[in-house]
């Protein structure tokens, strides 16, 4: 199910502004990938390059290539809704739509695509909300608005919409910075267990959490402000954090500027 | 700055600051702050008594009529108050001033909603603000000239469309035609839907632009088309603030004195079809017998003010409510 | 996986079936061709006709063509944008041909004669005439509604701003919403009560009256707002210099905010000199020039418009004043809003920061 992302020679503009530069990369299926570095990188944008999200935002443009699996995203004739489907993502703030309940938050997805029998729903929420963790504390409150959870539930409820449609990656921007310990917690642990189905890229301003949850980690910085930011470099989550290849990285990790 | 803030959602309160509270005690002792004090909270006082006073002499007046009409006040299909004795009701009325009213939401709510979507969502960037400030412009328009362009422009073009719904629907008797002037409820009910159009608009396009960028990113990150981001989250997040400018549209749609008048060919009996002329409502029967009333007719014709006062008093104040209400709720949820 | 059957719904690609960016517009071209051709086949006379034919084709043809390529979604989603297109050239045709019909027919009789001559000596069906009479009233009219109506709106809203709390300033609040919405024909009623209880004939000052009754709720909305922009900061700077509240309304929030006040006011001077219904119903009109608005009949431009329109059975010459009066009369409330907004623009960035 998961499918790899091939990033090649990405630049990103916000109107004539440029927001990042030239970023290749790969992201391996069935793993968590975090993005780390400092405010105003460009990693939540190059997030939102991966899902065609960025192009939302006023004067929001995308020069490059990202294949996913071999097909490009910004290829001639893709439509950007397509895309969305097959990457889905979960926000730095929980969202869920304030006017529906738990159960068609998660079937909110499903709906879209496809007719659905009453009873072929009723399976994949359930499973969406037990695949998020969440199916144990909202089953018997189904019909109650999903604005009533938690935050931490909130968010977990976002991420069993956004799995319910079975997409190949999933995108997490800063998942957890609104949330509390225990919450980022169960957040981190499910993260865990869903890199075994799909393909995770996180973007954390948490470096301990970066060091945690992935299995690669991305390192982003910008030569000044304005100007456009760079992928540093990509390693093992190991290398990066033990013996980085690169000073800037060290400097980063270990708290010298940042 | 523009002409809808008049009717904009009313925004809470602010908060004085410790400081500001402080002064308020002591500087009231000032002779200055209290002459100052004194005169603006007597302007405040002074609408409030306004406000009273025309519920008090409006019914004051008609009281004074209705104690004399040899009629049912209320059911009576007759408006003589220069005979003796004077027959008049306003069932006539409060029927045309509702089907007309009707007709105008019908058509004015989906368009007026459909360009609070284009300014909003749908029209190029460079396009919304002349969009925009076109709807302003057409709020401007005085009503007398609304009313001299649907007389004289608007009611022969209505012809074709009436021989058309007479032909295609006309068995439904609510638009048989007997090829009259097409001075009907149906004209007007369109005149007022153009012009309660902007206001229902401006109303709903601050509403749709308050919707958070969050809830329209969570909608497209699940592959939703652009109709489908505002079927998800614009406007069910923005239904309430829809329903409170149409209560507004309705209110002014009530109350519309000339552009009624000048359109309607009206009578006091009540036309089953939409397109007959005949007809009439509140505020276009006070304009038309007004001339030729004595003093007691203009009673009577007072009378008939009172309660379309009461009228649109509950329509706006709802409106105002569902509003306010909604203003709490958004607010708890940021 | 048992979801299967949810991965067998979806297309295996990225790439949809789309339809090339011009669609709309040929799909747009092609209705509105087709609805002449069918209009004039079938020998329909009204515009009206013709344009919600090519509307209703451009709508179902916008849907059959995307579901046919695109597919069910798709197509909704063209149809909303298409239907939201239509609904702006909907709104835009009305304002295009007003604006239009009453220029083309007003500049026919409106110069200089026309603007400086009343009605005195000309019967209603004849050409001829002006309305200078009409003008005059207008002015003193309106002139004297804002002379009440703005001071007070204006106090109103620094109570409510600057001093408003508890249940007066909350009553007070919900009232000016209300009085809003209250029919000019139901303030002209207010007044002619008045007028009845205390035997008096129509005068202008009278229908200044009930003007300004409408016109108080708007000023005190929109000098609410710009009060309320104003910083606390400046408020709580001049407080700490030891300068009283009033004088600290009077010489700080006030001068910052002049320019928003000015352009609320004019606004609702705008909107009360198109008011026809109170003035039918206190000032009665008057084909003569009478100056003084606190006693006899006088004309205003609104109501000129209404009668020459009503009591003139049918005259091209009575209805030529009335489009030329209407030009007069648009002109003048088009002006009075352009130099309004243009007065909140150039104040705008002073008082915004």
């Amino acid at each position: 199910m998961a499918k790899r992302i091939d990033v090649s020679g990405l630049t990103a503009y916000y109107g004539s502004h440029k927001a990042i530069e030239d970023i290749s990369m790969t992201v391996e299926p069935r793993s968590v990938t975090a993005f780390i570095g400092p405010s105003g990188c460009g990693k939540s944008t190059f997030l939102r390059t991966l899902n065609r999200m960025h192009e939302v935002t006023p004067g929001g443009r995308v020069e490059g290539k990202v294949l996913l699996d071999d097909e490009d995203l910004y290829g001639a004739g893709v439509d950007p809704v397509s895309v969305r489907r097959e990457v889905g993502m979960v926000f730095q703030r929980p969202n869920p739509f304030p006017t529906m309940s738990i159960f068609d938050n998660v079937a909110a997805g499903l709906r879209l695509n496809g007719n659905y029998r009453k009873s072929e729903l009723n399976d994949i929420v359930e499973k969406s909300l037990k695949g998020a963790n969440l199916w144990n504390e909202v089953k018997d409150r189904l019909s109650k608005p999903g604005s009533g959870l938690s935050g931490g539930q909130q968010q977990r409820l976002c991420i069993a919409r956004a799995i319910a449609v079975e997409p190949k990656v999933l995108l997490m921007d800063e998942p957890c910075s609104a949330l509390d310990p225990i919450s980022t917690l169960a957040i981190e642990d499910l993260i865990g267990e869903l890199k075994e189905r799909f393909t995770i890229v996180i973007v954390t301003h948490n470096m301990q959490q970066a060091a945690r949850v992935s299995d690669r980690t991305a390192f982003f910085n910008l030569a000044a402000v304005g100007q456009p930011g760079r992928l540093i470099e990509i390693d093992d989550t190991e290398r990066i954090f033990s013996n980085p290849s690169v000073q800037a990285t060290e400097d980063y990790i270990s708290g010298r500027f940042g | 700055m523009d002409i809808s803030t008049t009717t904009d959602v009313p925004p809470p309160t602010p908060q004085p600051t410790v400081a500001q509270r402080k002064r308020n005690a002591r500087g009231a002792t000032r002779p200055g702050d209290r002459i100052f004090l004194g005169l603006t909270r007597g302007s405040g006082i002074l609408l409030l008594v306004i406000m009273a006073a025309i519920a008090a002499f409006l019914t004051y007046r008609a009281i004074l009529a209705i104690n004399k009409d040899h009629g049912n006040f209320l059911t009576t299909f007759e408006w003589n108050t220069n005979i003796l004795p004077p027959t008049f009701g306003i069932a006539v009325l409060a029927f045309g001033t509702i089907v007309s009213s009707v007709i105008a939401m019908v058509i004015a709510v989906p368009i007026a909603v459909a360009i609070a979507l284009f300014i909003t969502h749908y029209a190029p960037r460079r396009m919304s603000g002349p969009v925009a400030y076109v709807i302003d412009l057409l709020a401007a328009v005085p009503s007398i000239v609304y009313g001299l362009w649907g007389a004289l422009v608007l009611v022969p073009h209505m012809n074709g469309l009436f021989g058309w719904l007479n032909d295609f629907f006309g068995w439904t008797g609510l638009f048989s035609w007997d090829e009259g002037a097409p001075r009907s409820m149906l004209t007007v009910g369109i005149l007022l839907a153009i012009m309660i159009l902007p206001i229902i608009t401006n109303v709903s396009r601050e509403v749709f632009r308050q919707v958070p960028q969050m809830h329209e990113e969570a909608a497209l990150a699940l592959g939703a088309t652009r109709w489908e981001v505002i079927r998800m989250s614009v406007l069910p997040f923005g239904r309430s603030g829809v329903i409170s400018a149409s209560m507004l549209g309705l209110g002014r749609a009530l109350g519309e004195t000339m552009a009624v008048a000048t359109v309607l060919s009206p009578s006091f009996d009540i036309q089953a079809s939409l397109l007959n002329p005949g007809g009439g409502t509140f505020a276009q029967n006070i304009a038309s017998k007004f001339s030729e009333a004595n003093e007691f007719g203009r009673d009577a014709l007072i009378a008939s003010g009172l309660i379309l006062f009461v009228i649109t008093l509950l329509v706006n104040g709802a409106a105002r409510l569902i509003i306010a209400r909604r203003a709490e709720y958004s607010g708890a949820n940021a | 996986m048992s979801t299967a059957a949810v991965t067998d719904k979806r297309p295996s690609t990225l790439r949809a079936a789309s339809l090339p960016k011009w669609t709309p517009w040929a799909i747009a071209a092609g209705s509105v061709a087709l609805g002449i051709g069918i209009s004039a086949a079938a020998g329909l006379s009204s515009k009206i006709q013709w344009g919600l034919i090519a509307a209703v084709l451009f709508v179902l043809g916008t849907y059959g063509i995307a579901a046919r390529v695109e597919g069910r979604r798709q197509a909704k989603d063209r149809v909303a944008t298409s239907f939201v297109w239509v609904a702006f050239v909907v709104a835009v045709i009305p304002l295009v041909s007003l604006i239009w019909v009453t220029i083309a027919r007003g500049v026919k009789v409106l110069d200089v004669y026309f603007l400086t001559h009343s009605m005195g000596v000309v019967a209603d069906t004849e050409p001829g005439g002006g309305i200078y009479h009409a003008i005059i009233g207008s002015l003193e009219q309106v002139g004297l509604a804002t002379a009440i109506g703005a001071p007070i709106g204006v106090l109103t809203a620094i109570y409510l701003v600057e001093y408003g709390r508890g249940r007066l300033a909350k009553a007070v609040t919900f009232f000016v919403d209300v009085m809003t919405g209250i029919p000019s024909i139901v303030a002209g009623l207010f007044i002619l009560s008045l007028m009845l209880i205390f035997e008096m004939q129509p005068f202008g000052f009278a229908g200044s009256l009930a003007l300004a009754i409408l016109m108080m709720p708007v000023v005190v909305r929109s000098t609410e707002e710009m009060l309320k922009l104003v910083p606390n900061e400046l408020r709580e700077a001049s407080l700490a210099l030891g300068v009283p509240k009033w004088r600290t309304i009077l010489k700080v929030v006030l001068p910052t905010s002049i320019g928003g006040i000015t352009t609320g006011i004019m606004l609702a001077v705008a909107r009360i000199a198109g008011e026809t219904a109170p003035v039918l119903l206190l000032v009665f009109g008057n084909p003569f020039i009478n100056n003084n608005p606190f006693e006899g009949a006088q004309a205003s431009l609104p109501l000129y418009i209404y009668q020459q329109f009503a009591n003139s059975a049918g005259s091209g010459a009575a209805y030529d004043r009335a489009w030329a009066a209407s030009l007069t009369l648009i002109a003048f409330v088009m002006i009075l809003n352009l130099v309004a907004r243009g007065i909140a623009r150039w104040k705008a960035p002073k008082t915004g920061r």
